[in-house]
């Protein structure tokens, strides 16, 4: 068991086997973050590497009020963002073709079958799980980060639009059509099937 | 929109103000007199809350779950850095 305490102390202090305890310590589970974000090893490795430039460069400024590994995820999620952000070079896919589609009168115009009532469950195997983050990784970058950041680092809606200098406005209107289409993603997976 | 109708389509507009609670008083009554009529928005309401709560759990990074073997290369590119960050 790591002593986060001692742990920090010896980064303050400069030693070298604090920085590089700290390094083999949490790299496999911060890598693990940025390549779910990501979907590429090598913009993970990419990003867990600035990420921990930037933590030895502001360790000082570490309260210590947070763990020292949420401290650290939460700057692998900003760099991996950041990294989201750059790659955007070529224009994004629509996310039209994901979003439900009505008839004329204002009705669904597919019928859905309901989920199987074990998803929830079914998120604790390792199949859905990579299922789901499959899913995720397909969604275009702009709607992918505030899905992250909401979702799963569950900030508040303020904190994402403040994050990724948007309007609190458009963080909802993103997430919410971001929800629809990783729903129609997930639809094949996780319905029941008809018996 | 009419006061006393909403379509499905009315109804996915709301669904996420719907399920955090902010849906104004008369939209909310009218929103759920759709769902009490529409077994196909009933379905899709319960994918959608599904949706938003099963991504946290794809992504945890479990407490004792095998990740992959981290390069030494990369451990010695991040301890390298550390020098040029003071």
């Amino acid at each position: 068991m790591l002593d986060e305490q001692a742990l920090l102390q010896g980064l303050r202090d400069r030693r070298p086997e604090a920085f590089e305890t700290l390094v083999r310590a949490y790299t496999p589970r911060l890598l693990a973050v940025a390549r779910r974000m990501l979907g590429s090893d090598e913009d993970a490795r990419d990003v867990v590497q600035d990420a921990f430039f930037n933590a030895f460069r502001a360790i000082d400024r570490f309260q210590g009020q947070a763990k020292l590994s949420t401290w650290l995820h939460r700057i692998v999620v900003n760099a991996a963002l950041m990294k989201l952000r750059t790659r955007r070079r070529k224009p994004e896919e629509s996310l039209e073709p994901l979003l439900p589609a009505f008839r004329e009168n204002g009705h669904h115009a597919d019928k859905f079958s309901a989920w199987d009532e074990a998803a929830d469950d079914r998120a604790e195997r390792e199949e859905t799980r990579q299922v789901v983050r499959d899913a995720i990784l397909t969604l275009p970058d702009t709607y992918r980060e505030v899905l992250v950041l909401r979702d799963i680092e569950e900030m508040s809606t303020d904190e994402t639009a403040h994050t990724l200098g948007i309007t609190p406005n458009a963080v909802k209107i993103r997430l919410h059509r971001a929800r629809l289409a990783l729903r129609t993603l997930l639809d094949p997976h996780l319905r029941r099937e008809p018996r | 929109m009419t006061e006393s109708r909403l379509t499905c389509r009315e109804c996915v507009e709301f669904l996420m103000e719907y399920l955090d609670d902010t849906l104004a008083g008369q939209v909310r009554v009218t929103f759920e007199r759709h769902l009490s009529a529409c077994p196909n928005c009933v379905r899709y309401l319960e994918s959608y809350k599904t949706t938003t709560t099963i991504c946290k759990k794809a992504f945890e990074v479990r407490d004792g779950e095998s990740v992959p073997p981290v390069p030494e290369e990369l451990i010695q590119a991040i301890l390298a850095a550390r020098l040029k960050a003071e």
